[in-house]
């Protein structure tokens, strides 16, 4: 039975060694290391690669050093695989020692990073998830985004089909997280001008048998229907709605991911549908299109959202790093310059709310041949209400 | 809701009923037939969907033709395939099955995302097939999912007529109740089970072709696919046709109905109709021969 103890000992032992040599790596000299955790491969492997791509190309930018410092990265495949991920993340702050960590996509993968970065007290910038909770229950001064929360681009929506007299709504989205959050965004800013969702409509993810529902629709005919899907299934539904007929008679509405790098698959179905986000392709301003200009040099692609969300990630370390000339033991001073510091974005200036969210204006774009183009600022300077965040 | 909104609801529970029936019938030969646990099957029906985006710009709007052709790769993909490698399975256990057609999935993913990459794509439907009809003063009814649930009852009837009135349907049955004694009689059992194997990823491949218009093409689309006709499979009793129509069209009903009065449960209807049945008849709705 001794045998437990000096167990116990020998591991505290290990811990204590780890974590001083963790404070070591955080010193004033060498490189910063930064962890990708990112999805390469799977459904999203497409968005991780942008992102980096993004991230990369402000720090090349910059002459490859942030604050004066040079910037080492350790790249880690989260596979979009929410189990996974809490080991992942470990791996990444524990085994790596990385001094800030840079991820991810999905947003339950992305809870289980804002959990360990708060356990562990490691800097987290969050190149896309929009999970509400991260910037509300769960929000800590060393956590921040540099893209959205789900419930930005919903409420936008909201204020759009009310200026249009929309009354009677329905939502139709997958029974998860980030559509759920999407919907209520919604909801509320149609309740703000007298409008009302009278049906919630959802289907288990990722199912994409969309045509029982399509008939309730037509049954019931709202005045608008506002959709959250991504990817495959935005695709078959903006399909699925317009060989219905519906697109005639209801206008189909939805945050900007039910058109974003799917339009070339949406063909005709999608042309002239008007969705929300805070980014849009044609965007005619000096920064983004230098860099537009830059992305394609570098990487031989067009760029889109989320390469513009990774390089803001870079440009809120960056402004992070300056302040303190590097030395990252100054937490308190750096996470205060991120908070206070105006990114100039390619989407347009924007800063961070106290709870770490990017308060940014979002935009009406609609759907003109492969590009979504701007129509208009639908809600300027929107902040995320950071419900639960104590902040 | 009101007669006509119940009548389109049916339809649509008929329809999609009849494009699983397509996908479920080629995973039940295999399974019901070799007795080989074949998770892959999902990947195949994945393989006929990205075939029909690859053939479309060659055939245009010969859209038979570019069935037929799709049809034939994918048979030969399969008499391929189980030469190398279902062929070593018949005589291991189900794990080493499960095993390796696992594998090919991961392989057949991976390989997706090497040739044609992570976008989702869309498939046009032939211009002859365009449009579609109005139906009940409600909504329109496209036309092409009209002509996939005809095609699913045509491809139903010629299936039914190959196993129960020719003489390769005969030696199909005779090798699904004893393979020895039909080995013993001088059938080349093994090229049987090879025709056998090709003609169910030939089915799964069709059923992916027909459906690409209507879903598009994405990556991971075999994946829910399977799950649901491993369903209809249970449901109809291994290896029975028959059995996997009716189940076919009961998940059909079940899945439409369900989303429509339970949207809060309507990914527990399908399976719990499964627990039911399972109690109920062990064996599934139909007894194992076709």
């Amino acid at each position: 039975m001794r045998l437990i103890p000096t167990c116990l000992s020998a591991a505290t032992a290990l811990l204590v060694a780890g974590t001083s040599f963790g404070v070591a790596a955080q010193s004033t000299s060498g490189p910063v290391k930064v962890g990708l955790m990112l999805p390469y491969t799977g459904t999203f492997a497409a968005l991780g690669n942008a992102i980096e791509n993004g991230f990369k190309l402000y720090v090349q930018e910059q002459g490859g050093k942030l604050g004066g410092r040079e910037i080492e990265y350790v790249k880690l495949d989260d596979e979009s695989q929410p189990p996974k991920a809490t080991e992942n993340v470990n791996k990444l702050i524990k085994r790596d020692n990385v001094d800030v960590l840079v991820g991810t996509v999905h947003s339950g993968v992305a809870l289980a990073m804002a959990k360990a970065a708060k356990d562990n007290d490691t800097l987290l910038i969050i190149p896309n998830a929009g999970a509400d909770a991260i910037t509300g229950p769960m929000c800590a001064p060393n956590i921040v985004r540099s893209s959205f929360s789900n419930w930005q681009p919903g409420y936008a929506m909201g204020v759009v089909a009310g200026k249009k007299g929309v009354k009677k709504a329905m939502t139709i989205t997958w029974n998860y997280a980030a559509g759920a959050e999407s919907v209520k965004g919604f909801a509320e800013a149609l309740e703000k001008s007298g409008g009302k969702v009278t049906k919630e409509l959802n289907l288990p993810f990722p199912n994409v048998e969309f045509q029982a529902l399509l008939t309730e629709i037509a049954a019931q005919k709202p005045d608008a229907v506002y959709a959250f899907f991504a990817g495959g299934g935005a695709v078959k539904f903006v399909k699925d709605y317009a060989a219905a007929g519906l697109n005639k008679t209801i206008p189909l509405y939805g945050p900007g991911f039910l058109t974003d790098g799917t339009l070339q698959a949406q063909g005709e179905a999608a042309q002239g549908m008007l969705t929300t986000l805070h980014y849009a392709d044609n965007l005619d301003t000096p920064k983004n299109n230098a860099f537009r200009k830059a992305y394609a040099i570098a990487y031989k692609s067009n760029a889109d959202v989320y390469a513009v969300q990774g390089y803001d990630a870079a440009q809120l370390l960056g402004a992070g790093l300056k302040a303190v000339n590097g030395d990252l033991k100054k937490r308190d001073q750096l996470t205060k310059a991120m908070h206070s510091v105006t990114i100039d974005s390619p989407r347009g200036k924007f800063k961070l709310s106290a709870a770490g969210n990017p308060v940014q204006d979002i935009f009406l774009r609609e759907a003109k041949g492969e590009n979504n183009e701007f129509v208009s600022i639908a809600v300027k300077a929107l902040a995320d209400p950071a419900r639960g965040c104590k902040l | 809701m009101d007669l006509a909104t119940f009548l389109v609801q049916c339809l649509n529970a008929v329809q999609y009923g009849l494009l699983l029936f397509l996908v479920a019938s080629g995973l039940t030969l295999i399974f019901g037939i070799m007795g080989v646990i074949n998770l892959a099957h999902g990947s195949f029906y994945m393989l006929g969907a990205y075939l029909a985006f690859a053939l479309a710009p060659l055939f245009g709007d010969w859209f038979v033709t570019r069935l037929a052709v799709g049809v034939l790769l994918a048979f030969a993909f399969g008499y391929l395939l189980e030469w190398v490698f279902f062929s070593f399975l018949y005589e291991r256990d189900h794990l080493q099955q499960v095993l390796m057609t696992y594998a090919l999935i991961l392989v057949f993913e991976e390989s997706r995302s090497l040739l044609v990459g992570n976008d989702v794509h869309g498939v046009a439907a032939p211009s002859w097939l365009a449009g579609g009809f109005e139906l009940g003063g409600l909504m329109q009814y496209p036309w092409y999912r009209v002509f996939s649930s005809v095609a699913c009852i045509v491809v139903a009837l010629a299936l039914y007529a190959v196993v129960n009135r020719t003489r390769l349907g005969m030696m199909i049955r005779a090798g699904a109740s004893n393979r020895d004694m039909v080995r013993g009689l001088g059938v080349d059992i093994r090229l049987l089970y090879r025709i056998v194997f090709a003609g169910g990823v030939a089915l799964a491949a069709l059923a992916g072709m027909i459906a690409a218009p209507l879903s598009s093409v994405y990556p991971g689309m075999g994946g829910s696919v399977l799950i649901i006709c491993f369903v209809v499979v249970v449901i109809g009793g291994i290896g029975s046709i028959t059995g996997a129509l009716v189940a076919s069209l009961l998940v059909g009903f079940v899945d439409t109905f369900g989303k429509v009065f339970f949207a809060e449960w309507s990914g527990v209807g399908v399976y719990l109709l499964m627990a039911v049945v399972l109690v109920w008849r062990p064996e599934g709705l139909m007894k194992r021969g076709i």
